[in-house]
């Protein structure tokens, strides 16, 4: 039984429905605007990887044709691949912007962080992360998490406040009600904005596709030096791998995340180009997080507990 | 209509995405109709699937508990409920759905309030065994409210009632009824087993004398677009774009998303609250030019007449502009902990515009069971629904709510410490009530005492 009281769509004109990607890329645009209008100094996290790559495409959209309002930073584990290093250092140059480094190793190096036993860096980037927006004193700071990525990414805020220390308390955030986001925060405190909350894996990969984006070759099946580790295949290399008992081969493999080499896993795959991927991701069975990333696989509340820490 | 019908059909041929929100006590079902969508969608992944049998095996139950799908936070997996709104997301080759999954307890409407706000569907769960309850008229009354324009209502435990048509008919015609007399301007009854996956994601082989769609074939099947005759065209400034460049001297454009109706280049434009007019020389939508923008798209316009327009003004076509007042009456829902107080000193953020203002008074708070008024409670506190009377430093341009949900609601901010306090829907409560319009205060010597 259907009832319909009253059809409030009828009518003459056209159905002005966007596409999804249409939406999203609206949606995301809005909130860059939203940024830039009310906050002092902004800044987007940007490591090479795909979804930093398209916050920065959806960034200069929405400011064509000014330049985007706002500057780079990036946490250096100092195990990255290379290739994105590259990648990073050419997009800034390309966009005529300007790169903060916050440098993990520098820290190691100075003493102020110790190695991990298990050689895994990621959690080490929040220290950097943290002081460097205090040194700053960035007010808004653009992530490229999303919100499918994992399930206590699935209650962040698309502006999600920060305590001066840069902690996240998931029981004190602000309602989120229609597109209106409350940016207001104290001096010393900050705002992490997400832009790609509400867009999955998949949607990601097809905006790229449609857009034309350009992505560092590791996300593209290749032959790669690796190695087996808790059940991932590791980029062999100086940064601590492989470890007695674990022995190298070469494989065909791509990235579905990038991390650093320290915790992220490559994938076998043989898809080479932007619809060999979208078709490959279309049919897995895992998610990325779950596939290749070793640092969510510690606890049930892992990302909670680092989000909680100032991570992003 | 404009010349875009050919880009229209190009459009429709790809996949729409439909917001929506789920309501529902916690004895309803709502997490198995949720994990069931999800994972007769397929959208439940391997590991996710595993994380949650380990999880489950953990605690000592035997079966996977779907519902550790939803509950991220470590408090929520503690306590085994679900305490705030977490968005899930998944897919069908017709359409991709962002839902907001909102908890059902009584204690948390604000909840429901958020989640409804960006819905264009709410689902509401009814136990067919015991029928239209109070919490399913609380849940039907936050979905008028906050003018969720499709409601389903979704009669679950139907294999629990033998599948029984009159069970389902008879819980439908009184929730029609009543949802209809609120002002909800659609609803679709559904009877379903989410358990057993009746007429969730499949038809049911129990229930031939229903002919509707299943759920999920009204989720893809519900229209999202909107009908822009009869929608007044809004665009609130975000962002000014100058480059300065030597490329683009004089390039000056008004940066912002479109929140209700189309924009046509040619048009005659009022700026607001300064109500200088000029006419639409061009629209950028993200690198493209074209002739005609519609909401929800984010674009530029360029104006013929170098006017002084900056962040928080309101492009509106210039046949069609909304009055514009320091006095706004509105229906609010209080989603702070801290109570909201007459004669409180507030910030009022309304589309890209943030004023401050004061409460005035709370002439009457909302009982959403049997929607009775109770006069001048003083104050609001978390989750109370009632009616504010605001004033504010500047004029704003407001829409009613029922007009345009995006123009016509706003927050109200704590100045000291920025907390978000109420959401607000300008102009009359529900549909049907038509509270009589107020005269406007005489704004005389009410500024005495702003020292803010």
């Amino acid at each position: 039984m259907t009832t319909t009281v009253a059809a409030v769509t009828e009518g003459t004109s056209a159905p002005y429905a966007l596409s999804h990607l249409d939406s999203l890329e609206s949606e995301a645009v809005h909130i860059f605007r939203e940024v830039a209008g009310e906050f002092e100094r902004p800044v987007i996290l940007f490591s090479g990887g795909k979804d930093s790559i398209v916050m920065l495409h959806l960034a200069l959209k929405a400011f064509a044709p000014a330049p985007v309002p706002f500057t780079l930073l990036h946490v250096d584990t100092g195990h990255n691949f290379p290739e994105v290093l590259e990648y990073r250092d050419r997009t800034v140059e390309r966009h005529g912007l300007r790169l903060h480094v916050a440098s993990v190793q520098e820290y190691i190096d100075a003493g102020k962080l110790r190695e991990r036993p298990d050689g895994t860096r990621n959690p080490l980037q929040t220290v950097p992360l943290t002081e460097k927006i205090q040194a700053e004193r960035f007010d808004a700071v653009f992530g490229g998490g999303r919100r499918d990525e994992e399930k206590a990414r699935a209650k962040e805020r698309v502006f999600s406040l920060r305590d001066e220390f840069s902690q996240w308390d998931p029981r004190r955030q602000r309602p989120e009600l229609w597109q209106l986001y409350n940016g207001r925060h104290a001096p010393g405190e900050h705002v992490r904005v997400f832009p790609l909350s509400n867009w999955t894996e998949l949607d990601v990969w097809q905006y790229i596709a449609r857009e034309g984006i350009e992505l560092p070759e590791i996300y593209f099946a290749h032959e790669r030096e690796v190695f087996s580790r808790s059940g991932m295949w590791l980029t062999a290399g100086d940064w601590g791998g492989p470890k007695d008992g674990e022995s190298v081969e070469t494989r065909l493999v791509r990235y579905r995340t990038v991390g650093d080499m320290s915790c992220t896993g490559a994938v076998d795959s043989d898809a080479t180009t932007l619809d060999a991927v979208i078709t490959e991701i279309a049919a897995s069975r895992l998610t990325e997080r779950g596939a290749t990333r070793a640092d969510d696989k510690m606890s049930e509340a892992a990302m909670e507990d680092r989000k909680r820490e100032g991570y992003f | 209509m404009p010349s875009t019908h050919t880009d229209d059909a190009t459009r429709l041929a790809e996949p729409t995405l439909l917001r929506f929100a789920t309501a529902g006590s916690v004895d309803d079902g709502k997490s198995t109709l949720v994990g069931r969508l999800l994972h007769d969608s397929k959208s439940v992944l391997t590991d996710q699937l595993e994380a949650v049998e380990r999880a489950s095996l953990s605690r000592g139950q035997e079966a996977p508990d779907l519902a550790l799908l939803t509950d991220g936070l470590r408090a929520e997996r503690e306590q085994g409920i679900t305490i705030d709104v977490a968005y899930r997301y998944f897919a069908t080759p017709r359409r991709r759905f962002i839902l907001a999954d909102t908890p059902g307890h009584v204690q948390y409407t604000r909840n429901m309030v958020t989640g409804a706000s960006t819905a264009e569907l709410a689902v509401v769960l009814v136990d067919a065994r015991n029928g239209v309850v109070e919490q399913t008229r609380r849940h039907a009354a936050v979905a008028a409210l906050l003018r969720v324009p499709h409601v389903v209502l979704a009669v679950n435990k139907m294999d629990l009632v033998e599948y029984a048509e009159p069970v389902f008919a008879a819980i439908a015609k009184e929730f029609t009824a009543y949802a209809a007399s609120l002002g909800v301007p659609e609803i679709t009854a559904i009877p379903i087993s989410a358990l057993a996956g009746d007429n969730v994601v499949e038809p049911s082989a129990h229930m031939d004398w229903y002919g509707g769609p299943t759920v999920l074939e009204h989720l893809e099947t519900v229209p999202v677009s909107h009908d822009l005759a009869t929608c007044h065209a809004r665009l609130p400034v975000q962002y000014v774009i100058r480059p300065q460049s030597a490329e683009h001297p004089d390039y000056r454009g008004y940066a912002g998303q479109i929140a209700a109706g189309a924009f046509r280049v040619g048009e005659e434009v009022t700026v607001l609250p300064s109500g200088r007019t000029s006419k639409v020389a061009g629209i950028d939508l993200l690198g493209k030019a074209v002739d005609t923008a519609w909401t929800p798209q984010s674009v530029t316009l360029l104006l013929d007449d170098d006017i002084d327009i900056s962040r928080g003004d309101l492009i509106v076509p210039s046949g069609d502009a909304p009055t514009t007042s320091q006095d706004i009456e509105a229906t609010v829902c209080h989603v702070a902990d801290q109570p909201l107080n007459v004669g409180q000193r507030v910030l009022l953020k309304h589309t890209t515009r943030t004023v401050k203002a004061i409460v005035k008074d709370i002439p009457s708070r909302l009982t959403l069971d049997d929607l009775s008024q109770h006069p001048a409670p003083g104050k609001l506190v978390a989750n109370d629904i009632g009616r504010v009377v605001v004033r504010t430093a500047e004029p704003l341009a407001l829409d009613a709510y029922a007009d345009s949900r995006r123009t016509g609601s706003f927050l109200l901010i704590d100045p000291a410490d920025g907390t978000t306090l109420t959401a607000g829907m300008a102009g009359a409560a529900f549909s049907d009530s038509a509270a009589p319009a107020e005269e406007p205060a005489a704004p005389a010597d009410d500024d005495q005492g702003w020292d803010f």
